[in-house]
């Protein structure tokens, strides 16, 4: 709990960094997360909501899609890691400069989620289906929400 | 407040369903669901085990029970997790052998949910039993409880997994029914294997359906449940034991 309330404390100083981090110039004399986003296009929210709410977002999501079984929701996991896995490692966390890993250094969090969790997308939904036109919808949906903004299909 | 609306939700399903002619269905009670949709009481997944198709020396559910949830030995059998196993039995009198998988039953009386101190081990409507990993403390006390043996604990660091199916040490698990497939309309892994490289011996599909497969044979074969005195309520039905 008091783990929680330091992280907390540092997070709203990240934030009030990341939030001038676009006007300072380079070379400022405070340090800052590397955070690239290569996808074009948006988040699931605007990008200060993401900063700052992020986990608890995952947190609704996940008991949704594990509890009542909901595979479409806005924060899945494996969403942002379709969007955010970096082109050079095609993963969310395994270099220290890839999306989630980056800020998380930055900001003195560490992550359980992917000692369980793959930090890379899933190549295709390898299912054999008992109706094919719900299939052939739900590819079609998922390789439009993979592919964000117009995008071609994620890498595996 | 959860429970509640599901119930309200599963209640309405139920409504729909009698109030349609006999033969006549809504084409949803029928098929699975969306991936949008909530896991509904409307349906109760179930597996049927035909041990007179089950093939001997055939372990072709087995292996992609390992494949598809990446469950990965490290040569010691006595902590490897182990989802699923083949069960052989021979009756001492009449010599009659056979052998059958088994693994997480999918009780409607969970034992595991009883005893579970976190809520970690809970039923989800649609009857498939499942671990909540993010809150499972890894004290084990299920895997006590199970009169199956069907679950494990994860003893060593996990890596590469699917995407689908996150698992890692320090936490209990056991078969899902492949959820990440049957939520968007597939079967599970070892049935597909069965139906492929075995000998068909696996039926999966929605007991609560009358239309479906497994609902239709289990109305006209013998079927049984393993240790049926204990009134779990199984979904997983066996022929020919
Ligand atoms: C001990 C293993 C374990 C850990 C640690 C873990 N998870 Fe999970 N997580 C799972 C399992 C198992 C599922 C169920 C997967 C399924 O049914 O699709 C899951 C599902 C999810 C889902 C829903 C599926 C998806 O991709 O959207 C979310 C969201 C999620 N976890 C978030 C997290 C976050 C955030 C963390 C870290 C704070 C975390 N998990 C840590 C095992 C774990
Ligand atoms: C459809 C693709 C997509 C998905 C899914 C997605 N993101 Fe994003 N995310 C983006 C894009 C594109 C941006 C950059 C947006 C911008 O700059 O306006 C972004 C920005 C962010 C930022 C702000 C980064 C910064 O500049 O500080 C965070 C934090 C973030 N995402 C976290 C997540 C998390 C956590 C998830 C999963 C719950 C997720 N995203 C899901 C595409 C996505
Ligand atoms: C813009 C910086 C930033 C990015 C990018 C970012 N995070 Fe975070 N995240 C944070 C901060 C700061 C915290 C700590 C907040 C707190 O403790 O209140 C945090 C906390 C979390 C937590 C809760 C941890 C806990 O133990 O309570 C989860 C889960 C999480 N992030 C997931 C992700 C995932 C997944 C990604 C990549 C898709 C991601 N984050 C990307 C800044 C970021």
């Amino acid at each position: 709990m008091t783990r929680g309330r330091a992280l907390r404390a540092v997070f709203v100083a990240t934030a009030a960094v990341l939030a001038c981090a676009g006007a300072s110039a380079e070379g400022g004399r405070t340090p800052k997360p590397a955070v690239t986003v290569e996808k074009k296009g948006a988040c699931i929210a605007p990008v200060e909501e993401m900063r700052r709410n992020h986990m608890l977002m995952l947190k609704h999501d996940r008991d949704r899609t594990l509890r009542q079984g909901i595979r479409k929701v806005p924060a899945s996991l494996q969403g942002c890691i379709g969007c955010h896995a970096s082109n050079r490692t095609g993963s969310v966390v395994a270099a220290k400069d890839d999306f989630c890993a980056s800020c998380h250094a930055y900001a003195g969090v560490t992550l359980d989620c992917f000692e369980c969790h793959s930090g890379k997308p899933k190549a295709a939904p390898a299912v054999q289906g008992r109706d094919d036109a719900s299939n052939a919808d739900l590819l079609a949906s998922m390789l439009r929400g993979r592919g964000g903004a117009g995008e071609g299909a994620v890498k595996p | 407040m959860n429970s509640r609306r599901t119930f309200l939700a599963a209640s309405a399903g139920a409504i729909a369903g009698v109030a349609l002619a006999p033969g006549v269905r809504l084409i949803e009670l029928a098929s699975g669901r969306s991936p949008e949709a909530a896991a509904s009481a409307k349906n109760r997944w179930g597996m049927l085990v035909d041990t007179t198709r089950c093939m001997d020396g055939c372990t072709a559910c087995v292996s992609a029970c390992a494949t598809e949830n990446h469950l990965i030995s490290h040569g010691r059998p006595r902590t490897d997790a182990q989802w699923i196993r083949k069960v052989e039995l021979r009756d001492k009198r009449s010599g009659h052998a056979f052998a059958a998988p088994v693994m997480c039953q999918h009780c409607a009386e969970p034992p595991c949910v009883d005893v579970c101190p976190t809520g970690a081990s809970f039923k989800r409507a649609d009857g498939v039993v499942l671990v909540d990993r993010h809150i499972c403390i890894g004290c084990r006390y299920c895997m006590m409880a199970c009169p199956y043996k069907a679950r494990s604990f994860v003893h060593e660091e996990t890596h590469d997994q699917n995407p689908d199916v996150p698992r890692g040490k320090g936490t209990v698990e056991s078969c899902t029914f492949c959820v990440h497939r049957i939520d968007r309309g597939g079967v599970p892994a070892c049935v597909e294997a069965c139906a492929k490289d075995g000998g068909g011996a696996l039926v999966f599909g929605d007991l609560n359906d009358p239309a479906s497969e497994i609902a239709k044979r289990v109305a006209v074969e013998p079927t049984s449940a393993i240790r049926a005195d204990l009134k779990l309520g199984t979904a997983v039905r066996y022929r020919g034991i």
